[in-house]
């Protein structure tokens, strides 16, 4: 190699670098530093950005700071609470007879016809600016119709040079819950919410027929939902069928954000959704944050709504928040951060080392990465390890609002049924499946056995001895301890199993396990599976398939035994409690009861629960609810996920909030601290390029010379 | 040679027929349009009615292969393999299950994937063909062996230890580049030294060796003797006689893949986040969008056979007795 090459090879990289004093491996714009920038990072390419579509974390992470739904959750209190996003209160219901009349508050519950829900909205609240706000000289809509000229070369609303905004109102909501009940929309909630909101199945249908044809626009103010009265410009009248103390929690989804009529018109014009230009792709909010830049193959950019209304950060939080510094900005007006900036990053491997470099924020904590980040103390307490300490990282965890289980499938003939032989064997392997083990190999000690469905957190769930599941554990020296395996392997023999055998072929009772587990953590796992059962004699026969299949089994009901999870919608304990409700049975029902389990009793206790008031009878309800789910043993518990949440030194405000997805607006940066720590962290290592090179030039000299020697001897 | 091209492209019909069937038949014994519509529709409260719907909305309610309620041809036309495969034909892509604009995206994606494919295809293959003209030319001495150890061993490592090894050495400990990530424009430089580096180095292996070969074969030949009588020094030898010859099979290797370029690479864009059309194809298959899929395994059997039409006109370029008839 000529002697100036690797000079210029150097300056190459510099000048690529920025031809600034920032680190050579900022994967950011020069133009971006000492900003208050949020920078995160999107494993999955969002599939909807339309409001009445979204059902994932990875698209309510985009929509859920730029749309704003009713209600929203308070930042820092547990349990969650929900207060006003942009309404002046939270709505109280208003209980009706069958012919409308009023009711009182405690009114019995089969009295109650109907429940009304008056949503009074805060004046003043405008929309992002957007072209189908546009207006022209004349007050007519600047980008309707669309000239083609100008449709032809458009690839995103932000190409037209003219936006306008218009304020919130509350025809708006109104539009939107149309919208989840336009069958060609698909919405998720289509089903649940035809159930409640009256008028709404029968909204549902009459649209049908209606379907616009590509480039129309099909006008929903104009076609009445009985449920949903528009009573002023700012209070709408949502009416659900009977009680539903649940719907209040749908109000802080995504699902319930005002969609502007001009938005709607604006995307359905022609030619647009040919270019992607949609709903699903470029939405209108009211919230903190519009999206300026939409390229979910490679980054999405949130920057400040300049016609966000005021919203101030909480001034009441839990003991501990205010040493904890998360009552500092108290009173001030949100949010914090210009801009956010997620990256597309697909890979763990990537997005943990930029992690620790400084270029993203704040991080979880992947499998592969959790000894580097952490270490656990003798008290069995996590910890962060120096090295991330020394970085001035923090460690923040929290148990989520979601569970993992093992379930057994009540009609199955083996395992399934509520008589004594089944509920035995079920409860023997309830004790055989030793979570506190399973949590400690494949979680990284990053979870808390289960003792019911209901997680800590949630009302109905309770600590201590009274929380345990008695058949499974005892109570013994202040904790909970599992029941040993020769009281289960006891509670085989009383199931007619002695030793595992079945009495029938004095073989082995053989038990199968559906899973969509696949991959070499996938065979240690089912590798571990295979051992509790065998722990009671018993010989499991795994049946892996992808989840395609698996789905399929399990609704068709030819699983015997599985493993799944769930993920509250909202901190209720019916969000948990109706995993175990028989008419959400998913054989029957197509319901989300994966088990099938059926009990009359607990059906009835669910029915009556599910519309209380947090109290003590709800919670008496609860207990009996779960006494009897214990009793018959359709789950192994499992157990509840703990999420550790790694945050850099400059993010402030960084408190978990699992039910909130509006976060990003509490969020502070110091782009000071930033800066100076990326640099420090990231100084460019060049000796090892220079040894290098030097090795390879002396490892051929030899040869040159022998190259020399020959085309001399040639020329001789 | 146009009689040799109308026929070479007549005969692409019935292949491409045929990759279109067999992917639709792998596909459909994976997933099924159920499978689709749940992937789509997520997986929470998804009713029976809305897979219905979705199912009905993207024609994916018709028979796949063979229609026994329709009449006369409808029992081949009215399905879903004939509705969802003619438009190909066309280069009509239509729109991806989840609704956005194939084409578009392809058109969009395309360049990334070109950004990587293109310089690590130049630099590799003059990087790989000097050094073998260099281990041919010093054959029988000390570089030769340990360079073909070398290249031996750089072979027998999987490519995804070069990428992940490549972002730990660079990226994580000299801090040189960033470890992932894109930009448009000229700032993509920055983002693209990495994966070619880790694309040129991961194919040295192979690529140097399979060129040695090549050289090896011709440095015996008569002619070569010739040259070397004449007085010609060994570096014009190498250069000026063996590399040309030497190209025939060269080219095969390299035109071949040339169309392919477009393609992207899955794991090298996947763990780089280079959002090119290798990780949009990966994408697709995880998310079970058969429209994005179909139409990347046809646009891939048409490069290819375009790679392939491509080699042979280029024969005729470099070897004045090849003729196409």
């Amino acid at each position: 190699m000529r002697p100036w090459v690797a000079p210029i090879l150097l300056l190459c990289l510099w000048g690529l670098a920025g031809c600034d004093d920032g680190p050579w491996n900022d994967p950011y714009p020069a133009s971006e530093a000492g900003r208050a920038i949020y920078y995160s990072a999107f494993t999955e390419r969002p599939k909807h950005l339309d409001p009445a579509r979204s059902y994932s974390a990875n698209e309510y992470q985009f929509i859920a700071q730029i749309y704003e739904p009713p209600l929203q959750y308070h930042f820092l209190l547990r349990p969650y609470r929900l207060v006003p996003r942009t309404l002046e209160r939270v709505p109280a219901p208003r209980y009706l007879n069958a012919a409308g009349e009023p009711l009182p508050p405690d009114a019995p519950e089969a009295e109650v016809a109907f429940t009304d829900y008056l949503l009074q909205l805060r004046p003043g609240i405008h929309y992002q600016p957007h072209p189908a706000f546009a207006r022209d000289a004349q007050g007519g809509y600047l980008y309707y119709p669309l000239a083609p000229g100008i449709r032809d070369g458009l690839h995103s609303p932000a190409d037209l040079p003219v936006t306008g905004t218009r304020e919130l109102t509350a025809a708006d909501y109104a539009y939107e819950i149309k919208r989840l009940a336009v069958p060609w929309l698909h919405s998720p909630i289509a089903g649940l919410m035809g159930e409640h909101i009256q008028g709404f199945a029968d909204f549902s249908e009459r649209v049908r027929g209606l379907r616009p044809r590509p480039g129309e626009w099909l006008d929903l103010r104009e076609i009445p939902m009985r449920g949903v009265r528009v009573e002023g410009r700012y209070r709408l009248r949502i009416r659900i069928r009977g009680k539903y103390r649940q719907f209040l929690y749908w109000l802080a989804m995504p699902f319930f954000a005002p969609m502007p009529w001009e938005a709607d018109r604006f995307y359905a014009q022609p030619g647009l959704k040919e270019r992607n230009i949609s709903l699903d792709w470029f939405p209108v909010g009211t919230g903190p944050y519009r999206l300026t830049e939409n390229n979910p193959n490679l980054r999405m950019v949130l920057e400040r709504n300049p016609h966000f209304h005021r919203e101030t950060y909480p001034a009441e939080g839990m003991p501990g928040d205010r040493a904890a510094g998360l009552l500092a900005d108290a009173g001030r007006p949100l949010p914090f951060v210009d801009k956010a900036v997620y990256s597309l990053e697909k890979e763990n491997i990537p997005y943990w080392n930029k992690f620790l470099q400084g270029y993203y924020d704040a991080s979880g904590i992947g499998s592969d990465s959790f000894d580097q980040a952490i270490r656990f103390g003798a008290g069995g307490e996590a910890r962060l390890t120096p090295a991330l300490k020394a970085k001035g990282i923090r460690l923040t965890t929290a148990v989520t609002t979601s569970i993992y289980y093992f379930g057994f499938n009540m009609k199955d003939p083996v395992v399934g049924g509520y008589g004594r032989r089944a509920r035995l064997l079920r409860r023997a392997v309830a004790i055989a499946l030793d979570y506190e083990e399973y949590i400690s190999i494949f979680a990284n000690g990053r979870g808390r056995v289960a003792q019911g469905p209901i997680p800590p957190g949630i009302f109905g769930y309770r600590e201590g001895e009274a929380g345990i599941d008695p058949y499974v554990y005892t109570w013994a020296g202040g904790r909970a301890q599992r029941r040993s395996i020769a009281e289960a392997r006891a509670l085989l023999a009383r199931a007619g199993y002695p030793g595992g055998r079945d009495p029938a072929t004095g073989r082995p009772l053989v038990l199968y396990y559906d899973t969509p587990a696949s991959g070499p953590d996938g065979k240690a796992r089912l590798a571990w599976m295979r051992k509790q059962f065998a722990r009671l004699g018993i010989q499991l026969v795994v049946r892996a398939s992808d989840y395609n299949r698996f789905q399929e089994k399990m609704r068709k009901g030819t699983a015997q035994t599985f493993s799944w999870g769930w993920n509250a919608d909202y901190p209720d304990p019916e969000n948990f409690l109706f995993l175990l409700y028989g008419p959400n049975g998913k054989v029957d029902h197509g319901g989300e009861n994966a088990a099938n389990y059926a009990r009359p009793e607990f059906d009835r206790l669910f029915e009556r629960m599910r519309n209380l008031d947090d109290g003590p009878e709800r919670q008496a309800l609860i207990d009996r609810m779960l006494e009897i789910a214990r009793r018959d043993a359709p789950w192994a518990w499992g157990y509840y996920p703990v999420a550790y949440s790694l945050s850099h030194a400059w993010l402030g405000n960084a408190k978990p909030n699992l039910m909130a997805n509006d976060t990003l607006k509490y969020r502070r940066i110091d782009p000071r601290l930033r800066a100076a720590s990326r640099r420090a962290w990231n100084p460019p290592l060049l000796w090892p390029l220079g040894l290098a090179l030097a090795a390879l030039v002396a490892a051929l000299l030899p040869a040159l010379r022998l190259y020399r020697r020959r085309e001399r001897e040639t020329a001789r | 040679m146009s009689a040799y091209l109308l026929r070479r492209v007549l005969y692409a019909i019935p292949i491409l027929i045929g990759v279109n069937l067999l992917t639709f038949v792998l596909f459909f014994v994976v997933n099924s349009p159920d499978d689709m519509a749940r992937m789509h529709l997520g997986v929470k409260r998804v009713t029976p009615a809305a897979i219905e719907e979705w199912k009905r909305e993207r024609g994916y309610d018709r028979p796949l292969l063979y229609n026994e309620r329709g009449e006369g041809l409808a029992r081949f036309t009215d399905t879903i393999f004939f509705q969802k495969s003619l438009a190909l034909f066309r280069f009509d892509f239509g729109t991806s299950d989840s609704g956005r604009d194939i084409g578009y995206d392809i058109s969009q994606r395309m360049w990334p994937s070109l950004a990587i494919a293109v310089p690590t295809l130049l630099v590799g293959l003059a990087l790989n063909v000097t050094l073998a003209l260099t281990l041919v030319f010093f054959r029988a001495t000390y570089v030769d062996f340990w360079g073909l150890v070398g290249l031996v061993a750089l072979m027998s490592i999987s490519g995804l230890f070069y990428i992940i090894g490549g972002q730990y050495l660079v990226g994580k400990l000299l801090h040189l580049v960033p470890i992932s990530g894109y930009d448009t424009g000229l700032a993509a430089a920055k983002f693209l030294i990495l994966p070619v580096v880790v694309g040129v180095v991961s194919g040295i292996g192979s690529g140097g060796r399979w060129y040695r070969t090549l050289f090896l074969e011709e440095v015996g030949k008569d002619y070569v003797r010739t040259a070397r009588a004449k007085g010609l020094g060994e570096a014009r030898v190498m250069f000026g006689h063996v590399f040309r010859n030497a190209l025939i099979p060269i080219l095969t290797g390299v035109v071949v893949i040339l169309p392919l370029l477009f393609m992207g690479s899955l794991i090298v864009e996947s763990f780089f986040g280079i959002p090119g059309l290798g990780s949009y194809t990966i994408d697709a298959i995880q998310r079970q969008d058969f429209a994005i899929v179909r139409a990347m395994v046809f646009l891939g059997s048409v490069l290819y056979i375009l790679g392939l039409i491509l080699t042979d006109i280029s024969y005729t370029l470099v070897d004045p007795r090849v003729r196409l008839e």
